[in-house]
């Protein structure tokens, strides 16, 4: 990559209306060049919106988008080097596989042998090269789904769209279809657009997720910080599982706040900008960063009892009640379980954590 | 058969088949009453004498296929020639049905369109109103065209008003009125067949195609016309069909130059004038031509769906 980092595609306060109802309030961001970039809410967040008004499906009805620094909100979609993956597929029924490949060569003006050809190395790409002349209906999903990838990457986009590509697929084809994916994705060096409403699998593939709820964009960054610091309520609550607790911030010394939890419980965690002296905010604490024992450990310790384990499989998960506090869901990995321990139910305990477990959030 | 099945008792599928059978029976003896015996009567009336008031004398003749396809005289003596009389009635029917056929679909397509891609609730609506006209009986109709093209009708008085044009334009006795005519009689068999087809089809396909850098017209000549290929097939079939064999809209609109297939075949069989085994064989030829036409068609259409599968 360049030392200076180009940007692919620029949204610059994007607005969408429909009559009165707004779908995106005055989006904003930019997706680098060669990054698998996640849109990522649930369903009518305005996600899929964005999406079509970068392909040229959907007007804007405010501000821009930039290509490659070239303005394209004004253009219709035939004449945008970007291509879509659609949730259908949207496959060309009457056509064979290696016609519906070749069909976006041919309309960019390769001849009409040799868009076969590039067809058929795409075929190659996406291991259907025995379907060529098979229709789309005589393929199952995945395959389909495969098809849809190597007709909208034949002709080299500059960005790949992708809507929901793997949501009409069974589990375990998805799960192996996302890793296909960001292979391809790695292999060819184009700019992925991906949009999902599935969380896990935005973890899993990207480079960077643009959270949104609402037609808003509620926090852009890679998985980890998404996942790890969450900045506001709802991505805590939508990415993963997690403890969500009423708190009011009672002090703040050296980027330490103090917060009061109710029931004269008490924690200490990293300060969080916007959130000051004497606001009723919430915390987030993942109950895979919290573990038990019979006495306080260092750092930051709740006195509890068991209420319930449950078995989950990979995991044991542990409702804790702490006296006049809220309830506390803890998750041990059952790999782990040498070194924590499990309490039977009714057994009084400590729940504690490590210093950067609980996440201030901005309500 | 039946005794057999209803004695074995056993088999519940040879009861169901009987019962099948038993209730398919008022069903068959219909078509067998009303379309094949028909066809069946004019088949033999086609090899009959004819009788000079009307009627046919029990005869074998082949008389009235001789009499469609060669020219012998006038006293029937002279050598055999090509009669072009009818051969050029038939031609013109052709034409005339097929000039119909084509602008039903140029004005229907795209009303089908614009039907199909109203919201849900409105499309009822307008597939009502595509009707309306069509609960007027069609010889009303056709004279009500005539009026209403006439050189001194409404359309000829509004376009020499607005000054479009000096003198009337000469519509009614034309080829051009016909083909209204036939249009105006079967548009709605045009509309409907492509209607159900367009609104069965997947606009993300038109999606698709100007993602993949298809112009507009691209995208519907490669991707639209090609899925929704059967509906318009259907919708030329059913106006074509019965444009040869019409004689409303050519009698009544077209005049005695404009001569039909089926004005022809209706003067075989009015009052006692006509010929009825000639009237007959040309019918039997009307429909042959027809028949080679669908299956033509069908043939077509099993050799795409075996491609297709």
């Amino acid at each position: 990559m360049s030392s200076k980092e180009q940007i692919a595609i620029d949204v610059r306060d994007a607005v969408k209306r429909y009559g009165d109802f707004t779908a995106l309030k005055t989006i904003s961001l930019s997706i680098k060049d060669n990054e698998f970039f996640t849109l990522l809410g649930p369903s009518g967040c305005g996600k899929t919106t964005l999406l079509r008004m970068i392909a040229g499906f959907e007007d804007v009805t405010e501000g821009a988008i930039f290509l490659y620094g070239d303005e394209i909100e004004n253009l219709p979609p035939n004449k945008r080097p970007v291509n879509t993956v659609f949730q259908n597929y949207a496959l060309f029924p009457h056509m064979t596989i290696l016609d519906n490949v070749a069909f976006g060569l041919e309309m960019r003006g390769a001849g009409k042998s040799e868009a076969r050809k590039k067809a058929g190395e795409m075929l190659e790409l996406v291991q259907l090269t025995q379907f060529s002349t098979r229709k789309p209906s005589q393929l199952s999903g995945g395959q389909q789904q495969r098809v849809a990838l190597a007709r909208a990457l034949a002709p080299q986009p500059k960005v790949l769209l992708l809507d929901e590509p793997l949501s009409a697929l069974d589990l375990k084809l998805r799960k192996a279809m996302q890793l296909e994916l960001k292979h391809l994705q790695r292999e060819t060096g184009i700019t992925f657009i991906f949009v999902t409403h599935d969380q896990e699998e935005a973890l899993t593939m990207s480079d960077r997720i643009a959270v949104m709820s609402a037609g808003e964009l509620q926090q852009l960054g890679a998985p980890t910080d998404i996942y790890e610091r969450p900045h506001n309520m709802f991505v805590a609550d939508f990415i993963g599982e997690t403890n969500l607790l009423e708190v009011s911030v009672d002090n703040i010394e050296n980027g330490r706040a103090i917060c009061h939890l109710g029931g004269g419980h008490e924690l200490t965690c990293n300060e969080v900008e916007g959130v000051g002296v004497g606001s009723k905010v919430h915390l987030s604490i993942r109950p895979e960063r919290l573990f038990m024992s019979d006495t306080p450990a260092e750092g930051e310790s709740l006195k509890g009892s068991v209420k319930e384990n449950i078995f989950v499989g990979t995991d044991i998960t542990t409702i804790v009640d702490l006296q006049d506090g809220p309830d506390f869901v803890v998750r041990t990995s059952n790999s782990d379980r040498g070194n924590k321990r499990i309490f039977e139910p009714g057994t009084e305990m400590f729940v504690n954590m490590e210093l950067g477990a609980a996440r201030l959030l901005v309500d | 058969m039946a005794a057999g099945a209803a004695s074995g008792g056993s088999a519940t599928t040879d009861t169901y088949k009987e019962v099948r059978t038993w209730l398919l029976l008022p069903a068959w003896v219909t078509l067998a009453i009303l379309v094949l015996a028909p066809v069946f009567m004019m088949l033999i009336y086609s090899f009959l004498t004819k009788e000079f008031r009307g009627g046919v004398i029990w005869e074998f003749s082949l008389a009235a296929y001789d009499q469609f396809f060669f020219d012998r005289g006038l006293f029937g003596d002279d050598p055999a020639k090509i009669e072009w009389t009818y051969i050029l009635i038939f031609w013109r029917s052709i034409w005339q049905a097929g000039a119909a056929t084509i602008l039903s679909l140029a004005i229907g397509f795209p009303t089908a369109y614009f039907i199909a891609t109203r919201p849900e609730k409105s499309r009822a609506l307008w597939v009502f109103l595509i009707t309306i006209p069509y609960w007027v009986n069609l010889l009303i109709r056709t004279v009500s065209m005539k009026f209403l093209l006439r050189d001194q009708g409404p359309l000829n008085d509004f376009l020499i008003n607005i000054g479009l044009i000096d003198s009337p334009i000469h519509i009614v006795n034309t080829n051009f009125a016909v083909q209204l005519g036939l249009f105006y009689s079967y548009l709605p068999f045009m509309v409907l067949p492509i209607y159900a087809a367009v609104e069965r089809y997947n606009f993300s396909l038109s999606e698709a195609a100007a993602d993949l850098y298809a112009s507009k017209a691209t995208t519907l000549r490669r991707i639209l016309l090609p899925t929704v290929k059967p509906g318009v097939i259907a919708g030329c079939i059913l106006v074509f069909v019965p444009s040869m064999g019409s004689f409303l809209a050519p009698d009544l609109l077209g005049g005695a130059k404009n001569f039909m297939i089926g004005s022809l075949i209706e003067e075989q069989f009015k009052g006692n004038a006509g010929n009825w085994p000639f009237g007959a064989a040309a019918s039997m030829v009307l429909m042959t031509m027809v028949l080679i036409l669908l299956m033509f068609y069908a043939r077509q259409q099993a050799r795409s769906e075996k491609a297709g599968g």
